[in-house]
C-alpha cells in the first residue's frame, strides 16, 4: 500500500502545530537572554514549557485520529521563504505525530527528573534551557515538511547535544567529548547536505510531498547516490558503524542528557530520515541493502562494546547503539519493517530512558560513581529505582509480554523473512544483549557491596522516582499495545505505506524460540560470572576478545589510523599548497583590490574644485556615451 | 487665454501625506519665532513626529481607499502605486530617524560661531540648542515625499531644491568635529547646486524637445518629433547627472563620503535612509514614465554607470578608516546593486512589475538596517564624540557584546548574508536582473559583493577577535529613543530576512499598477 497524498490542512490544533516548537523555543530564549534573573524559576519555566508542548502534541494527535486514516497526512503551510523554492511547512502525520508524542512526553518526564538530578548545580538554569533548545530543535526535525527544515532541526539538535555533552566544560572530557560529537556528526551532515542538494538539482523541490510525487514520475533519478548520502548522515546523528565513536565519549554529559538526547530520542534520527526517506530507498535495492548491512554491523558492535564496559553510562551506551542497530536493519528492509522499526524506537525510548535515569539515580546515591565494579546489591537501598530498572532490563532483552519482546522480535522476524543470514545475525545479537545486560544488572544491584568507603547509597527524590515510575510502565504495555493486532502498522501506514499482506503474531515460532533460548543462555552466563561469582574491584586483564571490546572494537584507534593520520597529512598538504598556491593568487588579488583602493582613494581629494571637475567630466563622457548610443 | 488664471484644481486628499508634513514644518517655523527658547523642544518633538506619523496613516488610507490611476494636482504629481509604497517607506524611515535627531548631543548650540570660539562657548553655556533641526527635518521629509511623485520635471527640481537645502543646513550643525561639519555643509551645497544646475539645464532641453516639461507628453513626443535627438540626447543625459547625483554613482559620489562624514550621524541616518529612497523612487519615474520609449538607448549607459558604482563603492570602502566614512562608500555600492534593478527593467510588463518590487523591497530593506547601522554610531563614542576611527572599534565585542553583536548584525545584512532582509533584497534585484537579460551585470554585482563583505567582516573580526583598547570608546546608554531605533531596525532586518513575503508582497501589489502617466 502506497503512502497517503499530504492534504493541505488549517485551524483546530494542527494548524497551530508550530506551537509545540514555539514554546519550548521560547522557553529555551527566555532562559538563555533573562540571564541570571531567572535563576529562581528557570527550571520551574523549562518544565512547563515542554509539558505545555506536549499537551499541544497530545490535542493535534486527537484531532488527527478524528480524520479518516487516509486522511492522515495533513500539510501546515507557515509562509513561503523563497518564492518558487523554499516553503516553510510543517507536516502532521501519523510518523511524524508519533515522534512529537515521544519526544514531548518523555522529554517533560526527563525535564522533570532533572529538577532533582540538577539540583545542585550552579548552571541549572542554562542546562533547562538547552533542553527546551533541543526540544525545539527535534521537533522542528520531525516536524518539517521539507528536508530544508528537517536540516534546521537536524543542525539544531546538534548544537543542543554539543552543548549538554560539554555542558561541564570544565571537566577536559567532557570538553573534548562534545568536540569529538562535533566534529563526528559534521561528517555525516556533510552527506546528508549534499544528499538534500542532490535531491534539489534532481526535484527542484525540497518538500517530502515533491520528491514522492518525483520519484513517482520516475526518469533518471541517482536514488542510490541520494540514498547513501542520506544514510552517511543518518549514521553520524544515530552513531552507527562507521561514525560510531562519538556516542560513548558523549556519556561525558549529565545522565538526563543521555537519556533524552543520546538514548531516546535524538540518536534515531537516523532512523526517521531513513524511513522519511521511503520513497527513495524502496527505489534503490543497493541502498536498503547497505542500510541494513550497517544496522547488522552496528547491533552488533553495540553488543559487544556493551558486555566489556564497568562504566554503568557507557555500557548503557553500547547497548543504545545496538538497539538503534535495530532499528536501522528494520528500517532497511522498507514498508514491512518501518511499524516495528518506529515502535521499537517508540519502546525504546520508554525503556532506554528509564534505564538511564536508573542509572542517573544510582549515580545520585552513589557520589556520581560510575564504575560498576564499586556498586553491587544496590537493590535493598534503593528500591524504586531496582524495579524500575528491572523492569527496563526485562523489556531490553525481550523478556515474553514486555515492550522489546514484541517490538525487537517483530524486527527479528521480518528480517528473518527478509534475508536468513540478517536474521541470524539479529537473533545473536539478541543472546549478547541477554548477557550483557544481565551483567550490568547483577553488577549493579545484586552480589556484594563493593562500595567505596564515603558511598552512601539512598533511594533519590520523589521528582526524580516518578518519571522512572511512568516510563517502566510503558516499558511493561506499550509493546503489546503497538504491536499486538498490527494496531502501529496500520495507523503509521499512511504515512509509510506498508505491505499488502499484514503480518501476523506468532509466540512460538522458530525464530522467536530460538532468541528466547538464546536470551536465556545469556542470562545465564551472565549470573554464572558476575551474580554468582565474585566480581573483583579491578577489571581483570581478560581475553583478547574483551580488550577488543573494552576498547570499542578498536574503533578510535581505527579512525585514528585511518582518517586522524591521513587527515592531518591532508592537512599538512593542504596547507602548504594553500601557502604557495592559492594564496598566492589570492594574496596578489587582494593586493590588487587594496592596491587600487589605495590609488583610487587618491582621487578623493578632499577639495571641492576636483569633486567639481570630476562630476563635469563624468557628465560630458555621459553626455557623449548618450549620443553615442542614440544615434548607432 | 484672455488674461485670468485659472484656480488649480486640487485632490487634497490624494496630496493629504505632503500637506501634513509641510503644515507641520510650518508650525514648527512659527514655534521657533514665538514660543520662549525652553520651550521649544518640548514642542517640536510632539509636532513632528505626529505629522510624520499622521501623514503615515493618510498614506496607508490613500492604499486602503483604493490606489489613484490618474495624476493630482493638475498633472504635476502622481500618487500612484510605486509612490504610496516610496512614501510609507520614506515616512517611517523619517520617523525613526527624527528619534535619533531628538537624542540632543548631535547638535551644535551656534551654528554660526567659528568652532571652539568664545561665541560658541557662550551659547553652549546658555543652553542654546539648535530646535529648528525639526522644522529643517520636516521640510526636507517633505521634499522627499514630492521628489518620486512628481510628474512634470519643474516640480520635480522643486521637490528636489526644497529636499535638499533644509540637508546642507543640516550637514553643517555637527556638535563635534565642527570643522568637518562646516566643510561638508559647504561641499554638499556648492556640488548639489552644481548638480542641480544640470538637472535645469537638461529640463530646458527636453522641453525644447517635446514642447512639454511634463512626464507623460515627453514620452510622447518620442519618436514623433523628428530631427531634434541631439536635443533629446544631451537632455536626457544631463537630467539624468542631476537624478544620479542624488543616488551617489559614480563618477558622481565624491561629495558621498565627506558628507556622510561631517554631518551630524542623526542626519547622515535621514540621508542614508530617506534621500537615497527619495532619489530612486524619482530616477525610476523619469527613465519609465518619461523615457521608457527610450530604454534601448540609456539602458547601456546606466550600465556603464552601475558597474562603475558598484566597483568603486566596493573598492574605495576597503581602505576607509573611519567608520562613517565606511558607511558612505557601502551606501554607494548599494546605490550600484540598486542600479542593477534598474537596468533589469525590460520591455515587458511582467519583467517592469518584478524589478519594480525588487527594487522597492531593497530599498525598505537598506533604509532600515542603514538606520540602524548609523545609530549605533551615535551610541560608540570617546572623549572626543563619537569614536569615528576604525581601530578604536577594536575589541568592541568583548566590552559590549550585545551592541556589538547588533552591529556584526547590521554589517551581515549589508552584505547580504542569509535570514537577513539584505540576502533577500539582492536576491530579488538580481534575480530580476538575470530574468531582464542583465547577467554580466549581476556577475559583476555578485563579485562586488563579495569584495564588500571582506570590509564588513573586517569589522566584525576587529570588534570580535581584536583586544580591546586600553582607553577605549565606552557605549553609552542610549536615549529611550536611540534603543527604540535599533531595536525597529534590528527587528526589521530580522524579520524582512525570516519573513520577506508579507513586504514582498506589498512591493509587487504597489508595482502591479506601476508608474502612472
Amino acid at each position: 500500500m502506497e503512502p497517503a497524498e499530504i492534504i493541505q490542512h488549517s485551524g483546530g490544533v494542527i494548524g497551530a502545530s508550530w506551537l509545540m516548537i514555539a514554546l519550548p523555543l521560547l522557553g529555551a530564549a527566555v532562559l538563555l537572554l533573562g540571564g541570571r534573573k531567572t535563576d529562581k524559576f528557570g527550571h520551574l519555566l523549562g518544565v512547563a514549557m515542554a509539558v505545555a508542548s506536549f499537551v499541544v502534541a497530545a490535542l493535534a494527535f486527537i484531532q488527527l485520529l478524528g480524520f479518516a486514516p487516509g486522511e492522515r497526512r495533513r500539510g501546515v503551510e507557515l509562509y513561503d521563504l523563497i518564492p518558487g523554492i523554499a516553503k516553510v511547512g510543517l507536516l502532521v502525520d501519523p510518523l511524524s505525530i508519533s515522534f512529537c508524542l515521544l519526544i514531548t512526553f518523555v522529554g517533560s518526564l526527563i525535564h522533570i527528573y532533572s529538577i532533582g538530578y540538577m539540583a545542585h548545580d550552579p548552571a541549572r538554569r542554562r542546562f533547562f534551557a538547552y533542553l527546551n533548545l533541543f526540544v525545539a530543535a527535534m521537533l522542528v526535525l520531525v516536524l518539517a515538511d521539507n528536508y530544508l527544515g528537517l536540516y534546521v532541526g537536524w543542525e539544531g539538535v546538534g548544537l543542543a547535544s554539543y552543548l549538554l555533552i560539554g555542558f561541564w566544560q570544565h571537566k577536559p572530557t567532557a570538553a573534548t567529548a562534545a568536540k569529538k560529537a562535533f566534529i563526528v556528526n559534521r561528517v555525516g551532515d556533510f552527506g546528508l547536505s549534499i544528499g538534500i542538494f542532490t535531491i534539489f538539482a534532481t526535484f527542484h523541490s525540497l518538500s517530502y510531498q515533491g520528491v514522492a510525487e518525483g520519484m513517482a514520475k520516475g526518469g533518471s533519478i541517482p536514488a542510490t547516490a541520494i540514498g547513501l548520502l542520506l544514510l552517511l548522515g543518518a549514521c553520524g546523528k544515530s552513531a552507527q558503524l562507521p561514525l560510531q565513536s562519538w556516542l560513548l565519549d558523549a556519556m561525558e554529559g549529565p545522565t538526563p542528557v543521555s537519556a533524552l538526547i543520546h538514548a531516546a530520542t535524538m540518536v534515531t534520527a537516523g532512523v526517521y530520515l531513513v524511513v522519511r526517506s521511503g520513497p527513495i530507498f524502496q527505489a534503490t535495492d543497493t541502498a536498503q541493502l547497505v542500510v541494513t548491512i550497517v544496522g547488522v554491523a552496528t547491533l552488533l558492535a553495540g553488543a559487544i562494546i556493551g558486555t566489556a564496559k564497568d562504566d554503568i553510562k557507557k555500557a548503557l551506551a553500547g547497548s543504545t547503539m545496538s538497539q538503534i542497530g535495530y532499528m536501522m536493519l528494520a528500517a532497511g528492509i522498507g514498508p514491512a519493517g518501518y511499524a516495528f522499526a518506529i515502535a521499537h524506537l517508540i519502546t525504546h525510548g520508554f525503556f532506554k530512558a528509564d534505564m538511564f535515569l536508573g542509572a542517573g539515580s544510582v549515580m545520585h546515591g552513589m557520589n556520581d560513581e560510575v564504575n560498576m565494579r564499586k556498586y553491587g546489591g544496590l537493590r535493598k537501598v534503593m528500591p524504586i529505582t531496582f524495579v524500575t530498572f528491572f523492569i527496563g532490563y526485562l523489556a531490553i532483552i525481550g523478556f515474553p509480554l514486555l515492550s522489546g519482546y514484541f517490538t525487537k522480535d517483530g524486527i527479528i522476524e521480518t528480517a528473518m523473512e527478509h534475508n536468513a543470514i540478517l536474521g541470524w545475525l539479529a537473533v545473536l545479537g539478541a543472546g549478547i544483549t541477554g548477557f550483557y545486560m544481565s551483567r550490568l544488572v547483577f553488577m549493579t544491584f545484586f552480589g556484594k557491596k563493593r562500595w567505596e568507603a564515603d558511598a552512601h547509597p539512598h533511594e533519590s527524590p520523589a521528582v526524580m522516582t516518578w518519571p522512572l515510575i511512568i516510563l517502566s510502565i510503558g516499558a511493561i504495555v506499550l509493546g503489546a499495545f503497538l504491536i499486538l493486532g498490527n494496531r502501529f502498522m496500520l495507523f503509521l501506514s499512511p504515512a509509510v505505506g506498508r505491505p499488502e499482506e499484514l503480518p501476523s503474531f506468532h509466540p512460538f515460532s522458530t525464530t522467536g524460540l530460538a532468541t528466547l533460548a538464546l536470551v536465556a543462555v545469556g542470562v545465564v552466563f551472565a549470573w554464572y560470572r558476575y551474580g554468582s561469582a565474585e566480581v573483583p574491584g579491578v577489571a581483570p586483564r581478560g581475553s583478547f576478545l574483551t580488550a577488543f571490546a573494552r576498547r570499542d572494537l578498536y574503533g578510535d584507534a581505527l579512525n585514528e589510523a585511518l582518517l586522524m593520520r591521513p587527515g592531518q597529512w591532508l592537512t599538512r598538504l593542504a596547507v602548504y599548497f594553500d601557502n604557495r598556491g592559492v594564496d598566492g593568487l589570492v594574496n596578489s588579488l587582494a593586493a590588487l583590490i587594496g592596491g587600487s583602493s589605495g590609488r583610487l582613494r587618491r582621487i578623493q581629494t578632499g577639495y571641492v574644485r576636483s569633486y567639481a571637475l570630476s562630476i563635469f567630466v563624468g557628465a560630458a563622457v555621459l553626455v557623449g556615451a548618450w549620443f553615442v548610443v542614440g544615434n548607432l | 487665454m484672455n488674461g485670468t488664471i485659472q484656480a488649480p484644481t486640487l485632490e487634497y486628499a490624494q496630496l493629504a501625506p505632503m500637506l501634513v508634513v509641510f503644515g507641520a514644518a510650518i508650525v514648527g517655523v512659527l514655534v521657533e519665532a514665538f514660543a520662549p527658547r525652553y520651550l521649544r523642544s518640548a514642542i517640536h518633538v510632539p509636532i513632528t513626529l505626529l505629522s510624520l506619523a499622521g501623514a503615515f496613516a493618510l498614506t496607508i488610507w490613500q492604499v486602503v481607499k483604493g490606489v489613484p490611476t490618474k495624476p493630482a494636482a493638475m498633472g504635476a504629481v502622481a500618487v500612484d502605486g510605486p509612490s504610496l509604497f516610496i512614501w510609507g517607506t520614506i515616512l517611517v524611515l523619517a520617523f525613526v530617524s527624527v528619534l535619533l535627531i531628538n537624542d540632543e548631543d548631535h547638535f551644535v548650540a551656534a551654528a554660526a560661531a567659528v568652532p571652539g570660539s568664545a561665541e560658541e562657548e557662550q551659547a553652549l553655556h546658555e543652553g542654546a540648542g539648535h530646535t529648528e533641526v525639526y522644522p529643517l527635518a520636516l521640510f526636507a521629509v517633505g521634499g522627499m515625499l514630492l521628489f518620486p511623485a512628481s510628474n512634470d520635471l519643474l516640480v520635480m527640481f522643486v521637490a528636489l531644491e526644497v529636499m535638499s537645502l533644509p540637508l546642507y543646513l543640516l550637514c553643517g550643525l555637527a556638535r563635534r568635529r565642527r570643522l568637518l561639519s562646516q566643510e561638508a555643509a559647504v561641499k554638499y551645497f556648492l556640488l548639489g547646486a552644481f548638480s542641480s544646475a544640470f538637472f535645469l539645464y537638461g529640463t530646458a532641453l527636453l522641453y525644447g524637445y517635446a514642447g512639454s516639461i511634463d512626464l507623460a507628453k515627453i514620452s510622447a513626443a518620442l519618436g514623433v518629433v523628428g530631427g531634434q535627438e541631439t536635443l533629446l540626447y544631451i537632455g536626457v543625459a544631463m537630467l539624468g547627472v542631476g537624478l544620479l547625483f542624488k543616488i551617489g554613482a559614480a563618477p558622481f559620489q565624491a561629495w558621498k563620503p565627506d558628507v556622510y562624514q561631517g554631518a551630524p550621524t542623526p542626519i547622515t541616518a535621514l540621508m542614508a535612509s530617506g534621500t537615497l529612497v527619495a532619489a530612486f523612487g524619482a530616477l525610476l519615474r523619469v527613465f519609465w514614465v518619461a523615457l521608457g520609449g527610450l530604454d534601448w538607448n540609456w539602458s547601456p549607459v546606466l550600465w556603464a554607470v552601475a558597474i562603475l558604482t558598484m566597483v568603486v563603492g566596493a573598492i574605495l570602502a576597503i581602505t576607509q578608516t573611519d567608520i562613517k566614512r565606511m558607511l558612505a562608500y557601502s551606501s554607494i555600492a548599494h546605490g550600484g546593486f540598486l542600479l542593477v534593478g534598474v537596468v533589469a527593467t525590460g520591455a515587458a510588463a511582467g519583467q517592469n512589475s518584478k524589478a519594480l518590487s525588487a527594487i522597492l523591497f531593497y530599498l525598505v530593506a537598506y533604509g532600515f538596517t542603514t538606520v540602524g547601522a548609523f545609530a549605533v554610531v551615535t551610541m560608540v563614542r570617546d572623549a572626543g564624540g563619537e569614536a569615528w576611527h576604525l581601530s578604536r572599534w577594536a575589541g568592541l565585542g568583548k566590552r559590549s557584546p550585545l551592541l556589538a553583536g547588533i552591529f556584526a548584525f547590521f554589517l551581515l545584512a549589508f552584505a547580504g548574508i542569509p535570514l537577513t532582509s539584505g540576502f533577500f533584497g539582492k536576491y530579488a534585484v538580481f534575480q530580476a536582473a538575470v530574468a531582464g537579460g542583465a547577467t554580466p551585470l549581476v556577475i559583476v554585482g555578485v563579485v562586488a559583493s563579495a569584495v564588500a563583505a571582506f570590509f564588513y567582516v573586517r569589522v566584525i573580526v576587529l570588534m570580535f577577535f581584536s583586544d580591546p583598547a586600553a582607553d577605549g570608546p565606552s557605549v553609552v546608554l542610549p536615549s529611550r529613543g536611540t534603543a527604540a531605533v535599533v531595536g525597529v531596525a534590528v527587528l526589521a532586518t530580522v524579520f524582512l530576512g525570516v519573513f520577506p513575503q508579507p513586504v514582498l508582497h506589498l512591493a509587487q501589489n504597489a508595482a502591479q499598477s506601476l508608474f502612472i502617466r
